[in-house]
């Protein structure tokens, strides 16, 4: 765990006067799961965005997967899976044929292309499904193809922005499973969230308010240090702090 | 290369699985070349005609009976004087024209060899008013040679410089002729640069478009692989529109129909880089639909098809000489009708090409992964 998937120092970004993400600086370790928390309007997806090369930073320094956010995006989204807020497959594709679009942009050869789709489809029970069109499935299904599809291609992070919204929490324990085989197979996962209890399935957590990273420990560590029984205290001590009104 | 095909493939699964989208793209369009050729006359018949006779004399009443059996006229009315013809006939809108034959029309004609006559058109309706007056003039004309020829046949025939004129390429005047080419190539540019200025949009509306950008895959990739389909669709509808004009309108293409499909071709990747254009500049479908409505009005009126584009000011050459529109419906008139060769449109084609590789590459250009 000693090689960096991220390394962020100082990065910033501004939009005109605001500064959506102010100097955050922080280290993610290869096969980490690192949970990035905050209050909505906080800085997350603006953070997340930068990193996956969707949004140029105002100033400060970052890699991932030893690239540079600044001049080697794309080389960056060849490493990467992403999964953003907004559900992102074709509604109108399948099952199947989501797997195989994005496979396929990925450059998996067919012959992998087949042996993807059959074990992802067999992993999420989803057999029946196959060629149903995804905009037909519902929300927790959707989900949990998404992330399978947005790690298709073995990348070597996976940045997922809350992932779990509006699911339940069958689901969810579901889909953290996912994310557990995942970090086993080492992608580093890099997940934001608003449940506290998903806090704590994470290595180590960092809680971001009003764009900047407030705290930053293990689970564990952050409740000894803000005295808290759980994860909901130690956000609720930071966040009620917060300054800037959510979006 | 790999990518591209993956690309094509969701493209096409998409647009096929669209319901909306399929009757517009291939059922509207021909719906419109059916419908569109037959109203779009300029060839006037049935102008409305009052008349006012002051003479009464047996000259006036043959010219009348001569502008009658033209078949462009419908003689209305019979007023007493000029003032109830227009409150009568021209303010109701029952009559178009208005003729007036003043008192001793034929007396004077006979002694002073020319007289008058007193035409008014409604100009409201101004082709009605200017082709109808035109007509009128031709059959007025012609009867003036004809009473000169009778009374000066005892005398020296004059012998003057007779003018006739023919129509080439387009013998009879059939509008349909003109119109159902330059309508069929308004139509595939209305289908190719709505769909195309929606498309990209549509994924940005969606969020799909933010998955794309996180992958690797090129930007012209990207492009390229709208392009395509939207571009094949473009071929098809015209060819379809193409088979409706032979076989509705009996227009059999003179020319080359390689050379004018090669025509399409480049002016489709012209048009399609123009909508994509559009659609990387909009950030909602709505605004992106305002927007190309907006340039295909402008294509509509001012590319010639309407309104030819030699009689326009200069400042609105300038603009129709902008519009890649402007050259297909030319170069497509002039293969269809005339037959023209490679060497006649070369100059449109390289012009067109200009545009392809401007519009698209300002597109590639437009349209950023990282924002």
């Amino acid at each position: 765990m000693n090689e960096k998937a991220i390394i962020c120092k100082d990065l910033t970004k501004r939009f005109g006067d605001f500064v959506a993400v102010d100097n955050i600086s922080f280290d993610v370790s290869s096969g980490e799961i690192f949970g990035f928390l905050g209050a909505n309007g906080a800085g997350k997806t603006t953070a997340m965005r930068m990193l996956c090369g969707l949004s140029y930073p105002t100033s400060g320094e970052a890699a991932v997967a030893g690239f540079n956010v600044f001049t080697q995006q794309e080389s960056i989204k060849k490493n990467i899976g992403y999964m953003s807020q907004k559900f992102s497959l074709y509604e109108s594709l399948t099952v199947r044929e989501n797997i195989r679009f994005y496979g396929g942009i990925y450059g998996l050869t067919n012959q992998e292309l087949k042996e993807k789709g059959d074990e992802l489809i067999a992993k999420l029970n989803m057999g029946n499904e196959s060629k149903k069109m995804v905009g037909d499935l519902p929300l927790g299904w959707k989900q949990k193809l998404a992330f399978s599809v947005a790690i298709i291609h073995q990348p070597k992070i996976v940045f997922l922005d809350e992932p779990t919204g509006g699911v339940d929490p069958v689901t969810r324990r579901q889909f953290w499973d996912l994310i557990y085989d995942a970090a086993d197979s080492g992608i580093t996962i890099f997940v934001t969230t608003h449940y506290m209890d998903e806090a704590e399935y994470c290595n180590r957590i960092s809680i971001m308010v009003d764009g900047r990273i407030d705290a930053l420990d293990t689970p564990a560590n952050l409740k000894k240090k803000y005295s808290a029984e759980t994860m909901d205290e130690v956000f609720y001590a930071l966040a009620r702090g917060a300054k800037r009104t959510a979006d | 290369m790999r990518t591209l095909k993956f690309l094509l493939e969701k493209e096409f699964k998409q647009i096929f699985r669209d319901k909306g989208l399929l009757p517009v793209i291939f059922i509207m369009p021909l719906i419109q070349l059916l419908i569109m050729p037959l109203a779009a006359n300029f060839d006037i018949k049935n102008i409305n005609l009052a008349i006012v006779d002051h003479d009464y004399s047996p000259y006036s009443k043959q010219l009348v009976a001569k502008i009658a059996s033209s078949g462009y006229f419908r003689i209305v009315s019979y007023n007493y004087s000029f003032p109830s013809a227009v409150h009568e006939e021209i303010e109701s809108e029952k009559a178009d024209l208005i003729l007036e034959f003043p008192d001793k029309f034929e007396e004077r004609l006979i002694k002073e060899g020319m007289q008058p006559v007193y035409i008014a058109a409604d100009a409201i309706n101004g082709t009605k008013a200017g082709l109808g007056s035109n007509y009128l003039n031709t059959i007025i004309a012609d009867f003036n040679s004809e009473i000169r020829l009778k009374l000066l046949s005892q005398q020296k025939l004059n012998t003057g410089i007779e003018l006739r004129s023919s129509n080439w390429f387009n013998p009879h005047m059939n509008y349909q002729l003109y119109m159902v080419p330059g309508i069929l190539v308004l139509l595939v540019t209305m289908v190719c640069g709505f769909i195309a200025s929606l498309n990209i949009v549509k994924e940005k509306e969606v969020g799909t478009i933010e998955q794309i950008n996180v992958t690797p895959v090129k930007k012209w990739e990207f492009i390229l692989g709208k392009l395509i389909p939207f571009w094949m669709i473009g071929m098809i509808d015209f060819t379809l529109g193409l088979l409706i004009g032979r076989l509705v309108y009996g227009i059999i293409p003179v020319g080359n129909l390689f050379l004018l499909y090669a025509f399409l071709a480049v002016y489709l990747v012209a048009l399609l880089g123009f909508g994509l254009l559009i659609s990387t500049y909009s950030d909602t479908q709505l605004q992106a639909m305002f927007v190309a409505f907006f340039f295909i009005m402008i294509f509509m009126l001012m590319s010639g098809l309407f309104i030819s584009v030699d009689n326009m000011p200069s400042w609105a050459k300038v603009i129709a000489r902008m519009t890649p529109v402007t050259y297909f419906i030319d170069v497509m008139r002039m293969i269809v009708l005339k037959g023209s060769r490679f060497s006649d449109i070369s100059l449109s084609l390289l012009k067109v090409a200009g545009f392809a590789v401007v519009l698209n590459g300002w597109a590639i250009l437009n349209y950023r992964k990282t924002a």
